[in-house]
């Protein structure tokens, strides 16, 4: 049991990191909390409820790491629809239902319910609910409470609202606005200035001292009323022992109706949606590798969530701000979310009446600058330099939000999705026939070390990805896979930024994830996250694959030439046997040395005819000799059908080297001089290497390993063992 | 060992294949000395009789043994009573292309046939009029009472038809490895639980190979490769990209109305075909 001992030993020893780094996440959490669930129309303290259950609840049980949870800003569309339709005691009632549903996600291991929304749709519906944030509290935020219809009307309000400041004919209003604007602008600067007094504190924090330092000097010093208008500050906080005695009652009145259940799933959605996201990003920052368990998480959130709505709270998700706080400070386990729970019920025990003297104002320029981020013109730049097709999924999903509703706007977004999929493959078949396929096919290559290849075929979009995932999730970060796509005629952008996310974590925890087989897919936009398709006409647009990136810099790393054009020109590979019965095609990424005497390249050939024709693509290494040797063909013994058909060639026995014999399998025709050629060091050279098949026609040598494309890592081991190879000979 | 394959049937079509697929058929029946048996669904005619003589020609040069058979009717019961009737142990079916690229189907006639024959079948995706070395042939090494029988027939196809390659691919289900992957605790435990399937599968699957006659394992390198995916499935895709050019697979256990609507082990094969499959019974 000593590791058991270990682990209690480590966590008091991590114990205090983890409390300081409650502490500031704890600081941000009070602003943000009462934020939020104003925002919601709920009441101020509902929102620090809200994270003092989740914190205790899914610290205990969850079954992530470093996370942090709490109200979250995604859930303010769906609160402040479900509590203005329902009314609070209902909407009470419609969280803990959707506590309820959560619990059973988690227990149906729906955690890769996520996977489901394609990324640029997400995207849409996240800005489309910063938009409603920003809407409504960019008017109290300066001071001029105004009810309207819908956010479009909130929006269209703004520039009016703007004009109307320098018109108030309430001083206390202009106050107001004047302590709103000022904390905008300490949440957009904070971030630009660097100075370690500054940071210290969290922007939202100094916001909050700020502001009660501004109250108390006008009571204490110069002994006047506070002059910002009393509406504009924030009111009923109530006391720990109110929050007690006075627990809501919750009224399942509405339980039989329609709003009551499309504001529960609309609310399971959006937190699910959150959290998960949430949840994979904080593990990309975690420094000790660990892997979140979401289901186990989802079950915890949705107990948290229950507990929440009994008590008063809102909805409890994991928050992706907040937690990256928490890791950035040093947190090491749960036990930083629980203490971060212990220090707000501090706060409220000591400090409840001092936060009435926040202005409402200020508060709400934290979530003004929340939502912008959300909708900044940033995040449609960045789906825009993706591509077309993916800012219009953007926008169509962004105004159905607006207009109709959540659970309208996502659902219409993959619609769209789909139906621009459909247009583009100029293909339904393509989806149909293949959506319940099993298109993923995974394995350990046994040769040349052991990494796993994955083949994917027919289509990879967000309907499947599910099934790449389930396979790539198998697989331990620290080992070598290769994703080869050869097969798909399809990749779709949330497939693609997936991809890179595993790249990312691979990179990050000492394995290597790398994606072969697209470079022949087309794209639209040079974005590396560009959707991309076989198309029958070569694109014009120039977009590297990543794989083509790095070639590029590997070739700048080693001073080499690249280019990833087609090359017909392939007449120095005619003189190899192995191709005497292929048809070679053309090369392509070819990268070669200063004076062109090593080319490594891709190439692309066909062996048979018509309808008996396959078309092969793998990476070979071609190395010019200034001196001519024998023609000779070496290939690891067993490996014969490459040289079929030149059977009744014997294997030449290379004498005081049975091993060599064993393994290798030689052939050529002049056997003499093949004898003399393989010297001692020759042998040694191939006996302490890995296998590759190797070739000479005369005045060259040809290499490669596998019958695929090689990936990068492979690329280099080719090319090094190319170098020394010629090195060896030329002695 | 039994010579598993005694009588080799063929449906004939007069269609543009029909000289590939004959050409196929004669000289598998020469590989393997078998009798080759032509069913034509339709009349007799003289005329017909001279057309197949004729493609026949070279191979009855090298004294292959064959019978022309005409009968008329739906083409699915023709073929499957003449198969009962001549005691034809291996049918031999072309599979019809889809025009989409490297994508084959196989025709309703062939697919039924498939799933109601009672002998070893072999689907043909690109019959070819001259011959193209079977070089790699890729055998399922399920768990299964039949997986035996399926890899000593593969050994034997291979070694008559001289390929140089043999892998025996065991398919591991999901269900199997019984640990879900949820954080990096159980995918330790998933890895290690999969590493010692492999190694089970593998032992397994070596011992049948222990047991095949020496002279069948000779100049022919044998792998064994564990994949975890769907049954019947994954191995297809296995065949594909490792390019074999045969796939040896048991023939299926039954076929219910719910295996058609829920498609598994060889019904994916038959939406699918990768390369020429054959089905042993």
């Amino acid at each position: 049991m000593s590791p058991q001992k270990n682990n209690i030993k480590q966590f008091f020893k991590d114990l205090s990191q983890n409390i300081f780094s409650g502490f500031v996440v704890s600081l941000i959490a009070l602003p943000l909390g009462l934020g939020l669930a104003m925002a919601s129309d709920a009441p101020a303290i509902s929102g620090i409820i809200t994270a003092v259950i989740g914190g205790i609840l899914v610290s205990i049980l969850g079954g992530s790491y470093v996370t942090i949870t709490g109200p979250g800003n995604g859930l303010v569309g769906v609160l402040l629809v479900a509590i203005t339709t329902l009314g609070l005691n209902n909407a009470y009632a419609a969280i803990i239902c959707s506590g309820a549903l959560l619990i059973i996600l988690g227990f149906l291991r729906l955690g890769k319910l996520a996977d489901f929304f394609p990324s640029s749709a997400i995207q849409g519906m996240l800005a489309a609910i910063g938009l409603i944030i920003l809407g409504k509290q960019f008017h109290i935020m300066i001071g001029r409470k105004i009810v309207k219809n819908n956010t479009v009307d909130y929006l269209a309000e703004i520039p009016y609202a703007i004009e109307s400041i320098f018109y108030f004919k309430n001083m206390g209003q202009t106050y107001a606005a004047f302590a709103g604007l000022l904390s905008l602008a300490i949440m957009v600067l904070y971030p630009k200035i660097r100075n370690k007094y500054l940071q210290l504190l969290p922007a939202p924090m100094w916001i909050v001292l700020l502001s009660i330092g501004f109250s108390y000097y006008y009571e204490i010093i110069i002994q006047q009323p506070n002059p910002i208008d009393p509406n504009y500050m924030i009111s009923g906080i109530p006391g720990i022992n109110e929050i007690i005695a006075q627990l809501p009652s919750i009224n399942f009145g509405k339980v039989g109706e329609f709003s009551f259940w499309t504001s529960v799933f609309a609310l399971t959605l959006i937190a699910s949606i959150e959290s998960l996201l949430s949840i994979k990003a904080v593990d990309k920052l975690d420094a000790q590798k660990r892997r979140s368990n979401v289901n186990k998480d989802l079950k915890a959130l949705g107990l948290a969530t229950l507990g929440s709505g009994f008590l008063g709270g809102l909805n409890v998700v994991t928050v992706i701000a907040r937690s990256s706080v928490n890791v950035n400070n040093g947190a090491t386990n749960r036990s930083a979310n629980f203490f971060h729970a212990i220090f707000l019920i501090i706060f409220i025990v000591l400090f409840s009446t001092q936060l009435t003297r926040i202005p409402l104002s200020a508060l709400m320029a934290i979530l003004v600058f929340t939502g912008y981020k959300l909708a900044s013109p940033d995040v449609v730049k960045r789906i825009f330099s993706i591509g077309q097709e993916q800012l219009i999924i953007f926008f169509v999903t962004l105004f159905f939000t607006l207009g109709v509703g959540l659970i309208t706007g996502i659902a219409i977004g993959v619609l769209t999705t789909l139906i621009i999929h459909i247009i583009m493959n100029k293909s339904l078949g393509l989806f149909v026939r293949n959506l319940l396929k099993p298109n993923v096919l995974m394995f350990k290559e046994e040769e040349n070390g052991s990494n796993y290849y994955v083949s994917v075929k027919h289509f990879c979009s967000f309907l499947n990805f599910y099934k790449l995932k389930e396979k790539l999730n198998d697989v331990p970060e620290d080992k070598d896979i290769i994703v080869d796509f050869s097969l798909c005629e399809f990749v779709d952008h949330t497939v693609m930024e997936n991809l890179n996310n595993y790249q990312d974590l691979f990179a990050k925890r000492g394995g290597n994830f790398e994606v072969i087989g697209l470079d022949m897919h087309g794209t639209d936009s040079e974005h590396p996250f560009a959707l991309r398709r076989i198309l029958p006409i070569p694109s014009l647009l120039k977009n590297l694959t990543k794989r083509q990136t790095t070639i590029e810099e590997l070739s700048n790393d080693f001073s080499l030439k690249y280019s990833a054009e087609n090359d017909k020109n392939i007449s120095f590979l005619q003189g190899f046997l192995f191709f005497k019965t292929k048809q070679i095609d053309h090369i392509y990424n070819k990268l070669s040395s200063k004076n062109e005497s090593i080319n490594l390249f891709d190439i692309e050939f066909s062996e048979g005819e018509f309808i008996a024709k396959e078309v092969v693509r793998t990476t070979m290494l071609h190395i010019e000799l200034e001196e001519e040797i024998c023609t000779f063909t070496l290939d690891r013994e067993g490996f014969l059908e490459r040289i079929y058909s030149f059977a009744g060639f014997k294997d030449i026995p290379i004498q005081n080297h049975s091993d060599f014999s064993k393994r290798f399998y030689l052939l050529g025709e002049d056997s003499a001089a093949i004898k003399e050629f393989f010297t001692d060091d020759l042998v040694h050279f191939f006996e302490s290497n890995p296998y590759y098949h190797v070739e000479s026609n005369g005045c060259s040598l040809l290499l490669f390993g596998k019958e695929r494309l090689a990936s990068v890592k492979e690329i280099k081991a080719l090319f090094d063992f190319g170098k020394r190879l010629k090195k060896v000979v030329t002695n | 060992m039994l010579k598993p394959f005694n009588n080799i049937g063929i449906g004939v079509a007069f269609s543009p294949t029909l000289k590939a697929n004959i050409n196929e058929a004669s000289r598998l029946s020469l590989f393997f000395n078998c009798k080759l048996i032509l069913i034509h669904v339709g009349e007799q005619s003289r005329e017909k009789e001279r057309n197949l003589e004729n493609i026949l020609e070279p191979f009855i040069e090298k004294n292959l043994i064959y019978e022309l058979v005409f009968k008329t009717g739906d083409p699915v019961d023709v073929i499957l009573s003449t198969t009962d009737k001549k005691e034809i142990d291996l049918l031999i079916l072309g599979a019809v292309q889809r025009e989409n690229f490297l994508k084959y189907y196989v025709g309703s006639i062939a697919r039924k046939i498939t799933r109601q024959a009672k002998c070893s079948v072999l689907l043909l995706i690109k019959p070819a009029v001259d011959r193209i070395p079977c070089e790699h042939i890729v055998v399922n090494g399920l768990q299964d009472p039949k997986t035996k029988k399926t890899i000593t027939s593969a050994f034997y196809v291979g070694k008559k038809l001289g390929a140089k390659r043999l892998t025996v691919v065991e398919e591991i289900g999901q269900k199997q490895v019984a640990v879900k992957v949820d954080d990096y605790k159980s995918l330790r435990k998933a890895t290690i639980v999969k590493e010692r399937l492999s190694m089970r599968e593998d032992t397994r699957v070596k011992q049948i190979i222990e047991d095949i006659p020496e002279e069948y394992k000779e100049n022919i390198s044998i792998k064994t490769q564990p994949i975890f995916g769907k049954r019947g499935y994954s191995i297809g895709h296995y065949a594909q990209v490792a390019r074999a050019d045969l796939l040896v697979m048991n023939a299926a256990n039954k076929t219910t109305f719910w295996d058609r609507l829920f498609p598994h082990d060889i019904e994916h094969i038959l939406t699918e075909l990768p390369t020429d499959v054959l089905i042993i019974q």
